[in-house]
This record gives structure tokens, C-alpha cells and sequence, in this order.
């Protein structure tokens, strides 16, 4: 391996890109994670909350959906700090990244509760079952098999939208890669390693939620 | 040397996977006659209507409309299949109407009469819509011209069916079951139109299950039972001295029809 | 964090320049989904030709493109075409390519889906009246496909406005753009972030209500 091959320069840059990686993979997994929490809990006030409630969420769903995620990550960006809330540019993206996908998640549960009969939340009320229960034991057991298509969906696009937090300057692995390539010039083949890494989390990723979609494929109706 | 038939089928065979369908049809229809084919679901008229306009293609036995064989041309004794462009051609020469109208659901019903004779028959758009306004006229929608088909009731949709079919001066129609999917009280305006277009002198070849109408226009009836012939003969014989004991026990579930119960 | 005090006067001042960066982003999605509708259609047609050779790469090539982030893509053809000595294009056309290219991926599974969705008697049907085999794609196929798609190519047409965003990484003037630079010039973060946002919010309203009026005039498909 002598200077100047690809393989070289790649492992020259070992250090960096698997850094790069990991700050894409946890700004992933922190943006998911919140905006499952905070969308489930959003689309339950979407499908069940008082008027004035569902209509709140409702506007903030439709505006989050409406704006383009770089819009949001640089008015988080620069809105933060002028609020004198010193966040790192990390953090600001990762807010801005899961306050984005909370707004599909809670859509997405909203559509698939809505997809379950209308007879089995009665059948559950006539049984006596409290709201909580009838949600938790009834209905999204069978709504889960319609939301995880699009949940994994969701997932797939915060873990491209990382990407979008390089121009803010946080070194997630594009951001790490074109480092690299200011340094050997090898703009092509560290593109593509770039690409060939991405394509292998969102694959695994998809690849993953097609099993989970059969796991529970036999909830039909 | 006599004129050939308008359309002749010998010895047709389709086999679909295992199951022979058609075991080796001979059928004969000649110019201006009215041909019914009827029998029990499953008996295969239904593929043989679609093998004669190549929505089929059979795997034994020769198809003839006009002499031509069907699908294929002879070079000595081998089959050799015709191009899309020559099959397309033979299929302008017959007309079709589905069970399910298929009507094209993004035109209205004069541009489903006028496609085929603008783009398959190359007449000009005046021209074709003359000839689509008198056949709607005929099958007594001229008002519904600009309708689409959803906004046609299920009888309309098929007499506008018929409308595109005859439009091309077929030399043979082709009527599959056309009344099986419309409500009752709607098939009798169909039916009203094909008793038309029978006794204007149009070659037809249809399966049907209204025995009463077979009876009553057909020249020719053909019974067909399991893929063969089981008797054919014209309507007064089928219907007034059926020989087959399939054909009786088949005609018996139709006894009341006929006032005879 | 009160004690902010609005100055509206920045955007009547940026005002032709943000209009101008609006219709930019605009144009850049229009002409993007054309061409993307151009490739999704040739793809849906090899995806389905029932050729492996054909459908293989098709599928890669949609495949890459969902699992691939659309900036990486876009500078992989702005940085990367010049090293292939491709340097004709521009930014914008560079840019415009790249989201023709990714439009297409998606468009590629919206045609393929429709193409699936058309009942086969439609075209047994125009088989009946003697049609040929182009003949029944053009007029029969292609249209009913178009009418049942339609809803997908609208929100597609949403998607791809937002996406003309990232054209800002490599200086188109579009919105973003434009936006972030008044904001670098002015500090007038809220004015000026509030206003695009509107604006895009606005335009993405607008596109909907313009596609829900063409559903409408081609709603003959129940």
C-alpha cells in the first residue's frame, strides 16, 4: 500500500471517518428515539385529544411537514443561539432533526390507529377497559404492523437528513469525508466509500423493518 | 372452389397448466349468421371466444377467419406466429364485448367509439365522430356522448361497449357473457340492442346464459360440455328435442324459462 | 430571550431577492420532477419488462438512490463529474441533475406500482379493437396510469421544492440560500428564517391546492 492508493488513503483517514460514522450514527439513534417518544405521545393527542389539543398538533405536524429539514436546522441553529442558549451545533441539529420526524411519526400513528376497525375500540370499552388500557392492550397491537413501514421509512430519512447537519459544521461522516479529501484529493473513491457506508445502514435498516413487517403479518384487515 | 367460411375452428385445443380446457372445438360460422354458445360455467366458451380473438392463444387445431389462419402463417406445414402488428390486424377485423364492458375509463363515451377508428383505422377525427355519434345513436345514447364511464349506469356502459365494438365494422362480434354482470332490471335494454344489430344482418358469435334470448335470435346454437361439442344444431332442435342428457339436465335448470315447467 | 425586537424592514428590502430565489427553487423542482418523471418511467417500464438484465440495475439503481442522503449525491456531481473531465454543467444544472436523478428513484416506484395497479381488461380491451402493442401503452396504459398516479407525482412534486434546499451547500441562490446569506449580512435571524419558512409553507400549500384542482379535472377514474 504506498501513498496515493486508495486503499491507503482510507485507511490513513481510518480515524476520522469511523468518527464521522459514529456522530451520524448517534445523532440517528437520538433523533429516533425522540421523535418516537414524542410522536406517539403527539399522535395520541392527534387521534384522541380535545378539540383545541388536536388542533395544536395538528398545525404543528402540518408545518414541520411543510418546511424543508435544512430550514428547520438552521433556524434551530441560529435561533438558539440568539436566544442565548448556547447548544453545540450537535445538539441543535439533533432537536432539529427529531422536532421533524415527530411530526411524520405522529402522522403515521395517527393514520394507522385510524386503520383499525372502529369495532374493536367499542368491543374494548365494553369490556370495561380504561382508555390506557384499551390503547396499550387493543389497539396499537394491531396498529403497530401499519406503522412500522413508515416508521422505518422516517428512520431511513433522519439517518440521510445527518447529512444536512454538515453545513451547520457538525463532522458527521460526509462532513468527516470531504475533510479526508482535502487532504488526498481522492474525491471519487471517498464519495463513493461514503455512499457504499451510508447504503449499508439504510439497507440493513430496511432490510430490518421488512422482517419486523412480517413478524407481525398476521394482523389482517 | 366454394367461399370459405367467415370464421371456421377445427379440432381447437387449450390446455392451461394440467387442466385441457378445450379438447378439440369444430365450429362454423357463416356470414350474417348468429352463432350461440352456451353451457356450464367452466365448459371453456368463454376461452374459446378469447382464443379466436387471440386474448388466447390455442395450442392445437386451426382457427380460420376468412381462411386466414389465426395467430400464425404456414410456411409448408410448420406454424411460424405473426408479429404484435399482424395479430393486432386480425384482431381489427373482429369485435369484442366483454362481461365487464372495459370501457376505457379516462375517455368519454364518443372517444371510446372514436379511438379505434382514429388510431387503429386511421379516419380523421370528423369522420370518426360522425360514425361514433350514429352508433351511440344506435344503442340509443346520443345524449350520453360526453359521459364518462362512470357516470354511466352498468347497461349504459355496455351498450356504449357495443357502440365501440360494431364502430369497426367488425366482420365477426364477439359477445362474452355480456349480461353476467349487469343487475336484472338492466339487461334487458342490452339485449335489446344485440336483437338490433342480429336482425341488421351482423355476424355474431356469442356465449350467453340468457337462454330465452339464444333461443330467439340464433340461427346456429352449439352446446359446448368439459371442452367438446357435445350437440349443435339451430335453436328449435336444441331447445325443442335435445338429444344429450348433459344438454337436458342442462336446459332443465332453464325449464320455467320456456313456459313449460 | 424577550427582549427581541422586530425589524421587518430587512425583508421589504430583500424582497425581489427572496421572490427571485422562490421561483428559483420553484423552477429547479418543476424541471427536476420533468426529467425524473422521464427516468421513472423508462425504469418502471424495465423493472417490469420481466428481464433480469433490465430489471437488475434498475432496481440497484433505485435501491442506491432511496439508501443514498441527496447532498452526498449532489456533491458527489458537483465535485466529482469534473474529475471524469464532465465539466459543462453549471451548479444549477449540476444540482438539477442530481434531483433529476433521485426524483427518478422514487418516480421509478410510483409508475411501477401504477403500472401494476392498471386492470389487465383495459388492455385486453384495446387488444379487441385491433390496437397495437405502443398503441395500447400511449393511449391506454400511459393515461389511466397518469390519472391513478397523480397524487403520488403532487406529493413527490412537495418533496422535491423542499429537497431544492440543498442546492444551497453548493451556492444556487435559491431560498435557502438567499435566506442564509441576508441572515450572515443582518443578524435578523428571526425576520428572515420566519419569512422562508412561510414562504415555503405558502408555495407547498399552493402546489397542493393547484394539484387538488387537476385531480379534480381528471378525477374519471373511481
Amino acid at each position: 500500500m504506498a501513498p496515493g492508493t486508495f486503499l491507503f488513503e482510507a485507511w490513513q483517514a481510518r480515524q476520522s471517518l469511523l468518527s464521522g460514522l459514529g456522530v451520524t450514527m448517534l445523532s440517528s439513534a437520538l433523533s429516533i428515539v425522540m421523535a418516537t417518544v414524542l410522536g406517539i405521545a403527539m399522535g395520541v393527542v392527534l387521534t384522541f385529544g380535545w378539540w383545541w389539543l388536536r388542533l395544536l398538533a395538528r398545525l404543528y405536524v402540518d408545518v414541520m411537514r411543510g418546511l424543508p429539514l435544512l430550514v428547520l436546522i438552521l433556524f434551530t441553529y441560529y435561533g438558539l443561539a440568539l436566544f442565548g442558549i448556547n447548544v453545540p451545533a450537535f445538539w441543535a441539529g439533533v432537536i432539529a432533526l427529531g422536532a421533524f420526524a415527530t411530526a411524520h411519526v405522529a402522522e403515521n400513528f395517527r393514520g394507522a390507529v385510524q386503520s383499525v376497525p372502529a369495532g374493536q375500540m367499542e368491543a374494548a370499552k365494553a369490556i370495561g377497559l380504561t382508555f390506557g388500557k384499551r390503547l396499550t392492550h387493543v389497539i396499537l397491537p394491531q396498529a403497530v404492523r401499519r406503522m412500522l413501514p413508515p416508521w422505518v421509512n422516517t428512520a431511513l430519512e433522519i439517518v440521510k437528513g445527518t447529512t444536512l447537519l454538515s453545513i451547520i459544521g457538525v463532522v458527521e461522516l460526509l462532513l468527516s469525508a470531504q475533510q479526508a479529501m482535502a487532504r488526498n484529493y481522492m474525491i471519487i473513491d471517498f464519495y463513493l466509500l461514503t455512499a457504499a457506508l451510508y447504503v449499508a445502514i439504510n439497507f440493513t435498516l430496511a432490510q430490518l423493518g421488512a422482517t419486523l413487517e412480517r413478524r407481525y403479518s398476521y394482523l389482517r384487515y | 372452389m366454394n367461399e370459405p367460411a367467415l370464421l371456421q375452428a377445427r379440432e381447437v385445443r387449450k390446455t392451461f397448466g394440467q387442466i385441457e380446457v378445450l379438447k378439440g372445438i369444430d365450429l362454423t360460422v357463416q356470414q350474417g349468421q348468429v352463432v350461440s354458445l352456451i353451457g356450464a360455467s367452466g365448459s371453456g366458451k368463454t376461452t374459446f371466444l378469447r382464443c379466436i380473438n387471440l386474448l388466447e392463444e390455442h395450442d392445437g387445431g386451426e382457427i380460420l377467419l376468412d381462411g386466414d389462419p389465426v395467430g400464425y402463417t404456414l410456411s409448408g406445414t410448420r406454424r411460424k406466429r405473426l408479429s404484435e402488428t399482424k395479430i393486432s390486424a386480425q384482431r381489427a377485423r373482429l369485435g369484442m364485448v366483454f362481461q365487464q364492458f372495459n370501457l376505457f375509463p379516462h375517455l368519454s363515451a364518443i372517444d371510446n367509439v372514436m379511438l379505434g377508428l382514429t388510431k387503429v383505422q386511421g379516419k380523421g377525427h370528423s369522420e370518426a365522430k360522425d360514425i361514433a355519434q350514429h352508433w351511440l345513436g344506435r344503442v340509443g345514447l346520443a345524449e350520453r356522448a360526453g359521459h364518462y364511464p362512470y357516470q354511466l349506469s352498468g347497461g349504459q356502459q355496455q351498450r356504449v361497449a357495443i357502440a365501440r365494438a360494431v364502430a369497426m365494422q367488425p366482420r365477426l362480434l364477439l359477445f362474452d357473457e355480456v349480461t353476467s354482470a349487469l343487475d336484472p332490471e338492466l339487461v334487458a335494454e342490452v339485449l335489446g340492442v344485440m336483437q338490433g344489430l342480429a336482425e341488421s344482418g351482423i355476424t355474431m358469435l356469442l356465449v350467453s346464459h340468457e337462454m330465452m334470448f339464444v333461443r330467439d335470435v340464433s340461427n346456429h346454437v352449439v352446446f359446448l360440455d368439459q371442452g367438446k361439442v357435445a350437440e349443435a344444431g339451430p335453436p328449435s332442435e336444441i331447445f325443442g328435442n335435445p338429444q344429450n342428457d348433459r344438454l337436458k339436465s342442462f336446459l332443465g335448470r332453464f325449464h320455467g324459462l320456456f313456459g313449460r315447467g | 430571550m424577550i427582549d427581541y425586537h422586530f425589524d421587518w424592514s430587512v425583508i421589504a428590502r430583500n424582497s425581489g431577492k427572496l421572490g427571485d430565489a422562490l421561483l428559483l427553487g420553484l423552477w429547479l423542482a418543476v424541471v427536476s420532477l420533468l426529467i425524473g418523471c422521464v427516468i421513472g418511467l423508462l425504469a418502471a417500464y424495465a423493472r417490469v419488462s420481466g428481464k433480469k438484465w433490465l430489471s437488475a440495475p434498475v432496481w440497484a439503481y433505485v435501491e442506491f438512490i432511496r439508501c443514498t442522503p441527496l447532498l452526498l449525491l449532489i456533491f458527489f456531481l458537483y465535485f466529482g463529474l469534473p474529475e471524469f473531465d464532465i465539466s459543462f454543467l453549471d451548479k444549477t444544472q449540476s444540482f438539477v441533475l442530481s434531483l433529476s436523478l433521485y426524483a427518478g428513484a422514487y418516480m421509478c416506484e410510483v409508475f411501477r406500482a401504477g403500472l401494476a395497479s392498471i386492470p389487465k381488461q383495459y388492455v385486453e380491451a384495446a387488444k379487441a379493437i385491433g390496437m397495437r402493442p405502443w398503441q395500447r401503452q400511449v393511449y391506454v396504459v400511459l393515461p389511466v396510469m397518469f390519472r391513478i398516479t397523480l397524487p403520488s407525482i403532487g406529493n413527490n412534486l412537495i418533496s422535491l421544492f423542499k429537497d431544492t434546499s440543498l442546492a444551497a451547500a453548493i451556492a444556487v441562490p435559491e431560498l435557502t440560500f438567499t435566506a442564509r446569506q441576508i441572515n450572515a449580512n443582518t443578524f435578523r435571524v428571526m425576520e428572515v428564517w420566519l419569512t422562508a419558512s412561510a414562504l415555503y409553507l405558502a408555495s407547498a400549500y399552493l402546489i397542493a391546492m393547484v394539484l387538488r384542482l387537476l385531480e379534480r379535472r381528471y378525477a374519471s377514474i373511481r
